[in-house]
């Protein structure tokens, strides 16, 4: 047998030294800087070790996937190109990663929904492509302002989601999200999603890991599905294609294949537990009143739960992070104490509202809202107010309510 | 991949399946001037397939496959159709997705081959059928010219979306009546071979497959423009006989009657000047080749 040679310790042709993940993202030394969350996006990935990265102009995602560009013309991505269309580039990124490639790209809005025929492929074909997604409206007409809509679409394709709250959150999750998703036993796509603008345009301060340390590379011949690259022997797949066949076995091979995606998605769990400290971050939930959000609706329920203590209110906190796997055992025990849960949310459906209902017991603890959406903000006043009124007490008028 | 990757542990030779023990003791990966004459007298890279009787396009699998210059480093990628129920049985890697995306897939794929395997030769053929070609996947099969990446794309032209059962086509004949032509086909055929060359293709042909030795030749200069200059597209009519009402044993007249000097699949070439040029220099290495092993030939026989 060939000798097995750790890459760990040898240094990439710019000069960046392969660094064990756990090394790197848990004890290298960190450097504070302020960026916006696309520059930050930029960071992440120069420390990535990407093979490829393919790139479509929309809104907020462009300037980062620009940035990439920079990356690519410095050398620190293998290769970069302008897709035609998302559904295209969506393609060309499974392309990619079927010839065994580490692949990144990022879409927003209307994009996620041109490409959506992609994911569940990406997923079936056990392609660990990472995608960022800075979620805009979809409605018409047309909107390119924060609205989280998109990611209730993305959340029954088999990809593994995720919903950073903050650039600095951003940062550490997609260095972390190509060591869960490239797992074995895993191996399948991410979305990473975030509310555009708001995370992707707003300048925050962020603690950085060394520029001249890097994600080893990734190795395709530990895909649990051979890599796409005439380097094994080309095996016959099937003796018959069941693809479009009306029998039994097709059906069946067709079910155990999903309820294999699904299983990957669970195992996924153990892992992204061990590398995000948990599914979910809690708060004081042991108090009567908790909310329970994700993305940057953590951050306004953080404020709103400071001006209620300010009142007297007690209030607790859960930041959802994964949505897929969902961290159904973790709400639950989570909100076993609670006697209201709130759930603000950028999207007019209320889908975390209705995942958490489902996964309960006592749904009508949960009151869904507030909901902003179409690029609306959420002041925390706003989320105080849906709580004083839950409970019975005296709000203050907002503006334009005409109360 | 070498000849050497797929051989099979002597300790497991006898549970293989006999159609890898095949491919392994006869199939003619590594060989430098393989053609459709090895047919019959080697393992193809192509199974048993679960095309109509006498169709076509299983005729132009077998010499597509039998043609490639590189299989052992080939990875194709295929689309939703007929295609799509032969692809499993090919013995090189190969990769469906979706309905039209192939030559996004192929361009995605050619970098990511380009990235892990810089200098050495690894060749990204697209096979679809017209309807991946030229309808649902337009968009995708011209950007990828325009971008010129480097692989070949070949169309098999049925003239209709034959797997769903027959419906029209963009690259069906005007006038033709068909399901969604309830009253016959109202547009002219696209004629995407002359939009191949105007999209920056270096070598596009448009022809039938009736003749092995064609394919052979087109197949192989597709194939070699495509690895050094930019990409090449062919386009060839392996009708459904099914669908236009032959038997299994008319397919091949169809095709002859097809390429008559007015008719549409009349053999049409266009090759750029950069890829003259190369094909002119790999016809002088394959003279030199075939030289010397006449030369060592005679030697042999004289000592």
């Amino acid at each position: 047998m060939a000798e097995i040679k750790s890459v760990i310790g040898t240094q990439n042709k710019k000069g960046q030294t392969y660094t064990d993940p756990w090394k790197l993202l848990h004890e290298a030394p960190r450097t504070p800087s302020f960026f916006t969350g696309s520059e930050v996006i930029k960071e992440a990935i120069r420390r990535a070790s990407c093979d490829v990265m393919i790139a479509y102009p929309i809104t907020p995602q462009s300037e980062a996937a620009a940035l990439i560009g920079e990356l690519f013309a410095e050398g620190y991505v293998g290769d970069y190109f302008r897709g035609e269309s998302e559904f295209a580039v969506m393609s060309q990124c499974a392309g990619a990663s079927f010839g065994g490639a580490r692949v990144f790209t990022t879409t927003a809005g209307p994009g996620t929904m041109r490409a959506m025929e992609n994911f569940p492929m990406w997923a079936g074909a056990r392609l660990p492509i990472q995608m960022i997604v800075t979620c805009r409206g979809i409605n018409s007409p047309l909107s390119i302002q924060p609205d989280t809509l998109e990611i209730a679409y993305l959340l029954n394709t088999g990809m593994l989601v995720w919903h950073a709250e903050t650039a600095q959150d951003f940062f550490d999750w997609i260095l972390k999200g190509y060591i869960v998703s490239e797992e074995p036993d895993v191996h399948l796509p991410l979305a990473l999603c975030c509310d555009g603008f708001f995370v992707t345009h707003t300048k925050d301060v962020v603690n950085l890991t060394p520029t001249d340390m890097c994600l080893p590379p990734y190795d395709p011949y530990r895909s649990p599905v051979p890599c796409m690259d005439m380097e094994c022997p080309p095996v016959r797949m099937m003796r018959d294609p069941f693809v479009m066949k009306s029998n039994y076995i097709s059906y069946a091979t067709h079910a155990s294949w999903q309820q294999e995606i699904w299983a990957a998605v669970e195992r996924s769990r153990k892992h992204t537990i061990h590398w995000l400290n948990g599914l979910i971050d809690t708060e004081n939930t042991d108090a009567d009143i908790v909310i329970v959000a994700s993305g940057t609706a953590v951050s306004q329920g953080r404020e709103a739960i400071r001006m209620l203590e300010d009142e007297g209110v007690r209030c607790g906190l859960v930041k959802v992070k994964a949505l897929r796997p969902w961290p159904e055992e973790e709400i639950r025990e989570a909100t076993k104490n609670a006697k209201h849960i709130f759930v603000p949310e950028f999207n007019v459906t209320g889908w975390l509202a209705k995942e958490i209902r489902a996964s309960i017991p006592n749904p009508h603890r949960v009151h869904a809202g507030p909901h902003v959406c179409g690029g609306m903000t959420m002041p925390p006043e706003i989320i105080v107010s849906e709580i004083k009124t839950a409970l019975g007490m005296k709000t203050f008028s907002l503006a334009g309510r005409g109360s | 991949m070498s000849k050497e990757r797929i051989q099979i542990s002597e300790a497991l030779y006898d549970i293989m399946p006999s159609d890898y023990q095949d491919l392994v003791k006869s199939a003619t990966y590594g060989k430098e001037d393989r053609g459709w004459k090895d047919i019959g007298t080697s393992k193809e890279l192509i199974e048993q397939h679960s095309l109509c009787a006498g169709c076509p396009e299983s005729m132009a699998f077998r010499y597509i496959l039998a043609s490639l210059p590189n299989p052992e480093d080939t990875v194709m990628v295929g689309s939703t159709g007929c295609t799509s129920l032969v692809f499993p049985m090919v013995a090189v890697h190969n990769i469906h997705s979706l309905f039209g995306n192939q030559n996004a897939i192929a361009s995605g794929l050619k970098r990511a081959l380009s990235v892990r395997f810089p200098g050495r030769v690894k060749d990204v053929v697209v096979l679809a059928g017209d309807g991946a070609t030229v309808d649902i996947g337009l968009d995708m099969t011209l950007q990828a010219w325009f971008r010129q990446e480097k692989f070949t794309t070949i169309c098999f032209d049925n003239e209709l979306y034959a797997n769903t059962g027959g419906q029209e086509s963009g690259l069906m004949q005007k006038g033709f009546v068909a399901k969604m032509a309830p009253v016959g086909k109202l547009f002219d055929k696209v004629r995407l071979p002359e939009i191949a060359r105007e999209s920056g293709c270096h070598y596009v042909v448009n022809c039938t497959v009736s003749k092995p030795s064609l394919v052979e030749k087109v197949i192989r200069n597709a194939v070699h423009i495509a690895r050094e200059i930019g990409p090449t597209y062919l386009q060839l009519y392996t009708p459904c006989i099914l669908e236009i009402g032959k038997n299994s044993m008319e397919g091949l007249q169809e095709m002859r009657d097809s390429e008559k000097p007015a008719e549409r699949f009349a053999y049409k070439e266009y090759v750029s000047e950069p890829a003259k040029q190369l094909l002119a220099e790999l016809a002088a290495k394959d003279k030199e080749r075939k030289a010397a092993a006449k030369q060592l030939a005679a030697q042999a026989q004289a000592n």
